[in-house]
């Protein structure tokens, strides 16, 4: 009995890999954007099948569909060769459908217990069973090998224990397809050794791993296959194996490297930002120098969490300074509020746009003038020259490419790379010796990530000076003449001209191997 | 204002369905026209009286106090936040109010002028306290709007009526009255609707052409992006209860010129009509969005059904029951044409 049932596993192997969860000409709009436009993509039970794409391309809407966050606009999605129509997250978690995030999905207030039960709590004649859950909690961290209390609160876990905690949710329950969104951004070398592991225990028990990554070498570690979206429509699925990095990045992007990043004449000239022992309030970064000179483009790089906007926003007067000098332009600038920053002409754009950058609910037009509002171009008096202000910010939007070119419609109702055009003109709306960016493509499409580079490229051949806080290494490497590189509060090393490498950025990432 | 928004307008100029236009409209303009439409409508079938140039008049003078006091609800709403304390400075602005001006005009009966100004000065600078305590507690002690504001509705309205001891406050001239309670230029504009006229023309410059008022839009609509901005949220934040709370005073001093008296318990529905107006204008409870016209529109709506019940006879306590209704009414339908805006520029 024993050969037969081994002799029908190989021949179905032989003549069709089953599928275990297969997306037909799936769509999803938002309003005014298409967010997927008729991608196709399959799941083999025990692959790792790696989704590929810049930022925006579709990816995260793709794996939302699949969890149950949203629903598709069109399209059919088949799980175990029936067709399932997910309304909600639990219905997909209860087919063992679990999603790991980035954005988590955890109550800080509770503990991490409570975290790993939410929605699926232990009950026994309709009350919590506390001590079940508990030692359920604790075997689930043990079998994972997660050094976390079941008891300790998530507001006070760093962004990788809660990390932890979101992936030990998804292996809670019997899976059958897990979901993973760029997991190792946050966490160390180790962390994801580990992590790689328990990737390769699922794929043993006959797991489909979605795995969304920008890391090549992660790539070629565990993935099988991978499919390249563009714009929202798939570009090819290839064997992992047959392919090249070279290839690969000609796909995501749709042409050659070289196209995307602009060349940059650099011409340093005097000290704009001089930082020096910088240590903030708040601890997350303790002891920084760096400096930025008019003319050239620095790079600061380093993970999510490693201090490196902490460092810009310090300076800008956002974050408290407990230790340290910043000068501006020869002045000392420590304690100065954002309006003294920005009328000394330091710009700082913030990397969350919905969050710290755009009123999302108000015109572009009120975006872009609003930095500048106490320009006497833009006011006199408490008065606005509403004028002037609409003809400026037009200019600027038309400068920019704003597509629509309606300055009234409301921030909101642009697409993601249109509303990063908004952002942009608003650091021109007034004159600015140095520009922050951080993490400045975060979110937008292709043809505006090539259209904010040209721009930068721009600004720095006119004579500002640049400081671009990025996680992006590309964006590094083709873009700076000088980096930092950060981690953990600390900096880590200053690269010049040819010593900016993938590997030395890479190896400063990171914690060391020994540590 | 917004004419000019181009593609849309020629859209709607081919002919389209009645549900769809209506839609657009409602899209556009939010749920006040529809009600507005509606409770003329009911009230000219329930009451020959609706009509007449007398009740017109009425109603502008009786919602005017209202307008006034949901002004300054506009401007904590607009950043985000709602003073609930609206009625306790209408409280502590009257009694203190006509206190000072009975004191003043009992040591000089002949200073009539002056009793009256000193009066009206000391209540609007006694509501102005309200205002700023609330200014200070949101925006420096970073104490929730909510709470902040519940907490000196209670302080003020116990402070009112301490001074009292609960009983009206008598012996204000009668000329105050007069002049600013009954008082009418042309035989048709009364004193409070003058005053309100002056506070909106002030209003609609504060929010339209100061910086101020461009501020306040984005602090509501964006705490973060306001501060990187270089705006100073707190002072601005401040300002906007203070004004909040003048606005109120000036209101409460007209109210107490139409009673005669110094009244503790003149605000008890402000706080919720006041709001209601605002909602019902379609000023976005998590602020940024709103606009004057529409908040002056909200209130004389609401003194329009005020007024239309009465005529129709219809309990006050039951009139109570309606307003609240028709506050939850409004936000339904504004949450209506949230999702409606969203499909609609599909």
């Amino acid at each position: 009995m024993v050969d037969i049932v081994r002799g029908e596993t190989g021949v179905s192997a032989r003549a069709e890999t089953p599928v275990l969860l297969r997306l037909e000409k799936i769509s999803k709009h938002f309003p005014g954007v298409v967010a997927l436009g008729g991608v196709d993509f399959d799941l083999r039970p025990g692959e790792v099948h790696v989704l590929f794409g810049e930022n925006g391309a579709g990816k995260s809407t793709l794996i939302s569909l699949v969890a149950g966050v949203y629903r598709p606009t069109d399209g059919r999605i088949e799980f175990r060769g029936e067709t399932i129509d997910l309304t909600a997250v639990h219905q997909a978690r209860q087919r063992g459908i679990s999603a790991v995030f980035q954005e988590f999905s955890l109550v800080p207030q509770l503990t991490v217990e409570e975290n790993l039960f939410l929605g699926a709590e232990l009950t026994h004649r309709h009350l919590l069973s506390k001590r079940a859950m508990h030692a359920k909690a604790r075997d689930i961290l043990d079998r994972l090998g997660f050094p976390l209390k079941p008891g300790m609160r998530v507001a006070y876990l760093s962004r990788a224990e809660q990390q932890m905690v979101e992936i030990a949710k998804a292996f809670r329950s019997e899976l059958s397809v897990l979901i993973l969104d760029e997991p190792t951004a946050s966490l160390t070398e180790h962390e994801t050794q580990r992590l790689f592991t328990l990737i390769e225990q699922a794929k043993r028990q006959g797991v489909g791993i979605i795995y969304i990554t920008h890391r090549m070498n992660e790539i070629k570690r565990i993935g099988d296959r991978i499919t390249v979206l563009r714009d929202g429509r798939k570009i090819a699925t290839l064997n992992v194996a047959e392919t090249s990095e070279q290839r690969l990045v000609e796909l995501m992007t749709g042409r050659v490297i070289a196209q995307i990043f602009p060349k940059i004449t650099y011409h340093p000239g005097a000290t704009i930002l001089e930082v020096k022992g910088l240590t903030t309030a708040a601890g997350n970064v303790s002891n920084v120098s760096i400096r930025v000179r008019g003319g050239e483009v620095v790079g600061l790089a380093g993970l999510v969490g490693s201090g490196k906007s902490e460092v810009a926003r310090a300076c800008f007067g956002v974050e408290p300074i407990a230790l340290g000098d910043v000068t501006f332009d020869g002045e000392d600038v420590r304690g100065m509020t954002p309006r003294q920053m920005l009328d000394r002409g330091f710009f700082y754009l913030p990397p969350d746009r919905r969050d710290e950058g755009l009123v999302m609910v108000r015109g572009a037009r009120e975006n872009i003038s609003l930095p500048s509002l106490n320009l006497p171009r833009f006011s006199s008096g408490i008065f606005l020259h509403r004028g002037a202000e609409r003809a400026q910010s037009l200019g600027l939007a038309k400068r920019l490419n704003l597509h629509p070119l309606n300055i009234e419609r409301a921030v909101d109702h642009f697409s993601g790379g249109n509303q990063q055009k908004v952002l942009l003109a608003k650091a021109l709306s007034r004159d600015v010796k140095l520009f922050v960016f951080d993490e400045p493509t975060v979110g937008v499409d292709v043809g505006t990530r090539v259209a904010i580079y040209k721009f930068i490229a721009e600004l720095c051949e006119a004579g500002a000076a640049i400081l671009l806080i990025s996680s992006d290494l590309p964006e590094i490497l083709h873009l700076t003449n000088r980096a930092y590189v950060m981690h953990r509060g600390v900096l880590r090393a200053e690269l010049t001209g040819s010593e900016i490498s993938e590997d030395q950025i890479l190896s400063h990432f990171f914690e060391r191997e020994a540590a | 204002m917004t004419t000019e928004s181009t593609p849309q307008a020629e859209d709607s100029s081919q002919p389209q369905p009645l549900s769809l236009r209506l839609q657009q409209i409602f899209v556009r303009l939010g749920v006040l026209p529809f009600l507005l439409l509606i409770a003329i409508i009911v009230f000219s079938l329930l009451s020959s009286r609706f009509y007449g140039p007398e009740n017109i008049k009425n109603v502008m003078r009786q919602s005017s106090y209202l307008t006034m006091v949901a002004m300054g609800q506009m401007l904590a709403l607009l950043t985000g936040g709602f003073d609930l304390s609206v009625g306790t400075i209408l409280a502590v602005t009257s009694v203190f109010g006509a206190a000072a001006m009975a004191a003043m005009y009992a040591a000089f009966p002949d200073a009539i002028v002056l009793s009256i100004a000193v009066g009206m000065l000391a209540g609007v600078g006694a509501g102005m306290l309200i205002g700023i305590a609330n200014g200070a507690g949101v925006a420096l002690a970073g104490v929730s709007p909510f709470m902040m504001t519940l907490g000196m509705a209670s302080i003020g309205f116990g402070i009112s009526l301490f001074q009292t001891g609960g009983v009206p406050v008598y012996g204000m001239p009668k000329e105050f009255g007069k002049v600013l309670g009954f008082g009418q230029l042309f035989g048709f504009l009364a004193a409070p609707v003058i005053v309100t006229i002056a506070l909106i023309v002030v209003m609609y410059v504060l929010l339209n052409w100061t910086r101020m008022g461009r501020y306040l839009y984005a602090i509501g609509g964006n705490l973060k992006a306001s501060t990187l901005s270089g705006i100073n949220t707190r002072l601005y934040l401040f300002l906007a209860y203070v004004l909040c709370g003048a606005m109120t005073a000036i209101s409460g001093i007209m109210l107490t010129a139409r009673l005669e008296t110094g009244e503790a318990n003149i605000g008890a529905t402000m706080p919720l009509e006041s709001i209601a107006a605002c909602v019902i204008g379609g000023v976005s409870l998590r602020g940024g969005t709103g606009k004057l016209a529409n908040v002056v529109l909200g209130a004389i709506f609401i003194g329009l059904v005020q007024n239309g019940m009465n005529l129709a006879r219809i309990e006050s306590y039951l009139q109570i029951v309606v307003i609240g209704a028709l506050l939850i009414i409004a936000v339904m339908a504004d949450q209506l044409r949230q999702k409606m805006m969203a499909k609609l520029r599909d």
